[in-house]
């Protein structure tokens, strides 16, 4: 079993986005990466189904910021086998020409399972699995909770609202996209990273040029101005405590 | 190319979703600005009554055994006919799990561009431009869809389900491609297991996230919720570490509620939380991140930290 994680870094959403002069995008230039947290789902439901069917990982990603060996490394760290980087593009590119340079490597590298993350909580969220799918001419199931590898099938998991779920099976190839693991993600020991760092060379693809066709063009980015924005309560937690009890008193919530 | 604007509606278990009716009335409203018609797909097998529960101008109801239930690649085939046959100028998909599944792999197959996290659309000029949430709700970006015919993924409660509502008959096909030799097969759907109480019928619940920590550390939520005689509900992170069972999940893949007081304890606000709960009556947020969406939804907040907040609740009560 050959499987292929796909990787997104992100930018980190727990700091102020700063917006670009252009006011079209994010200040790349100024923001934290970060692994999207639902590829660190996509990573781990990989190395559980080579631990249950064999077989090797190989986590691919394209590198936007020239930061992306140390989650590279972290991968092989909870179990991967194999890294690989595109590299030589800048970070705002549209969904349509990531996902034909993925579908372009992943080609090449035969995989029996691709799994991604649901979505990349950037921007044009959940496009590049079912795009790889479609590039790639295979069977696309997103939203995937669960899945369990028999021979050339895929048994997976689907979630739909309200706690429904729905089971598919697929025929091998496919592409998933992982909402969650079957496991919380594994930790990887800061040492064995480092090992880690030591030892593997992440194969290299560098491009140029890429086909930008087919893409969304975002002509405004801006901090959501809402309708109504919450009353914030004064003062320290001690007041701010009393005030709710006091609101919650008031609208005979107690 | 035509100006119509094509809707892909969906159903569970016979019953239209909400989403379908949100999108048709847009749908109807852009249509004619754009000089075409509203048009509602629905993929299913006897579901000719629901089908028909539409204020579109036209609906195509394909039915087929094999779309009885929604599966990726038989509902895909059939909507990249019927897109690539009429060619609209926009189709609607649901930003939903079935959705996700199909609108991004039309958009490949077509080379039509496709915007996500859809909550507003308008005409400008003869350009469709899309108001998406990004970065989970902390941006807003205006997208201007390149090329003559495009996709949108509009985010559910974007739009009023009433306009979508009407009673405009089917026009019934069959399958206009075959569906036999799929490579992903329905097997079956899994219902919840029942048994936890059950968070839509509660008044009052305090909605514990991400912020909260750790596992440990839901004690002081729970602790909070007996002494205001609220159940513990929460963010989609706690379900899927197990801290908390996966019954109390608020939002698009858990469940949508709308209690009398929904207190949020370190959430954050992504839309697929949002959806789950903005109708709640009494919204108060405690979250340290003075720019987290949820304040844009909460009637009262504080970036005081929760730990704190809840303890002094406590020693107010
Ligand atoms: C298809 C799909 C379906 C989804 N369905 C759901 C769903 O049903 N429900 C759901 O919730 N999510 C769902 N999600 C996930 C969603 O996108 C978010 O990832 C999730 O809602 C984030 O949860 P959170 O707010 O608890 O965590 P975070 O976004 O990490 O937010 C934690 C917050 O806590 C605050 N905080 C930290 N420490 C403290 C402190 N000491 N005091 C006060 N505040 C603090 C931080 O400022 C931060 O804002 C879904 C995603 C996808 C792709
Ligand atoms: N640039 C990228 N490099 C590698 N994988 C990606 C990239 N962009 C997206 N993906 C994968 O596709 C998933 C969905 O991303 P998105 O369509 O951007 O929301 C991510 O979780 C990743 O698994």
């Amino acid at each position: 079993m050959n499987i292929l994680v796909a990787i997104k870094h992100i930018p980190s959403l727990t700091d102020e986005l700063p917006i670009n002069k252009a006011g079209t995008n994010l200040d790349f230039g100024d923001v934290d990466f970060v692994l999207n947290e639902f590829d660190e789902h996509a990573i781990e439901q990989a190395v559980l189904v080579k631990e249950a069917s064999g077989g090797t990982v190989t986590v691919l990603g394209i590198d936007l910021i020239e930061e992306l060996d140390n989650v590279l490394h972290t991968a092989l760290a909870k179990g991967a086998d194999n890294t690989a980087k595109i590299t030589g593009l800048e970070p705002g590119l549209d969904s349509h020409t990531h996902a034909r340079l993925l579908a372009d490597q992943i080609r090449g590298m035969a995989p029996d399972l691709v799994f991604t993350g649901v979505q990349a909580a950037d921007d044009m969220d959940g496009q590049i699995g079912p795009m790889l799918a479609a590039y790639l001419d295979i069977p696309y199931v997103g939203v995937v909770n669960g899945v369990q590898v028999n021979g050339g099938k895929a048994s997976i998991q689907k979630e739909y609202s309200g706690g429904v779920m729905a089971e598919f099976e697929v025929d091998l190839p496919a592409v998933i996209g992982i909402q969650a693991a079957a496991q919380p993600p594994r930790y990887a020991p800061i040492s064995k990273i480092r090992q880690m760092a030591q030892t593997v060379k992440i194969t290299e693809y560098e491009v140029d040029d890429p086909d930008t066709d087919g893409g969304t063009f975002l002509r405004k980015m801006s901090k959501p101005v809402s309708a109504g924005h919450a009353e914030m309560l004064e003062g320290d937690a001690k007041a701010v405590g009393k005030k709710i009890v006091e609101i919650l008193e008031e609208k005979g919530l107690l | 190319m035509s100006n119509d604007v094509f809707v892909i509606t969906e159903h569970l278990n016979g019953k239209i979703a909400d989403i379908s009716y949100e999108m048709v009335g847009k749908a109807k409203e852009l249509a004619s600005t754009l000089g075409g018609q509203a048009v509602a797909i629905v993929l299913g097998s006897g579901m000719v009554a629901q089908a028909a529960t539409f204020s579109s101008d036209k609906t195509i109801y394909v039915d087929d055994p094999g779309l009885a239930q929604f599966n990726p690649e038989a509902n895909g085939k059939v909507i990249e006919n019927l897109i690539t046959a009429h060619t609209p100028r926009l189709t609607l998909f649901g930003s939903t799990s079935m959705g996700m599944d199909v609108a991004a792999w039309l958009s490949a197959k077509t080379g039509q561009s496709c915007a996500a996290y859809v909550k507003a659309l308008s005409v400008e000029g003869g350009d469709i431009v899309a108001t998406c949430q990004v970065y989970a709700g902390k941006a807003i970006a205006e997208a201007v869809p390149g090329g003559d015919q495009a996709i949108a993924l509009a985010l559910a409660g974007s739009f009023p389900a009433d306009a979508g509502r009407g009673s405009t008959s089917a026009q019934q096909i069959a399958s206009p491609v075959p569906l036999d030799g799929l490579r992903t097969r329905f097997i079956k759907l899994i219902q919840p297991q029942a048994g936890d109480v059950d968070i839509t019928a509660q008044d009052k619940l305090v909605a514990v996230g991400r912020g909260i920590g750790s596992k440990d550390d839901i004690e002081i939520a729970d602790a909070l919720a007996e002494a205001l005689g609220a159940v513990v509900a929460a963010s989609r992170p706690i379900t899927d570490a197990g801290w908390l069972p996966k019954t109390r999940q608020v939002g698009k893949s858990g469940v949508a509620v709308k209690p009398k007081l929904y207190l949020a304890l370190g959430i954050s606000g992504a839309p697929e939380h949002i959806e789950g709960m903005k109708d709640a009556e009494t919204i108060i947020a405690v979250n340290t991140d003075p720019n987290a969406p949820i304040f844009d939804y909460a009637h009262y907040g504080t970036t005081c930290d929760l730990f704190d907040v809840v303890e002094a609740i406590l020693d107010n009560l």
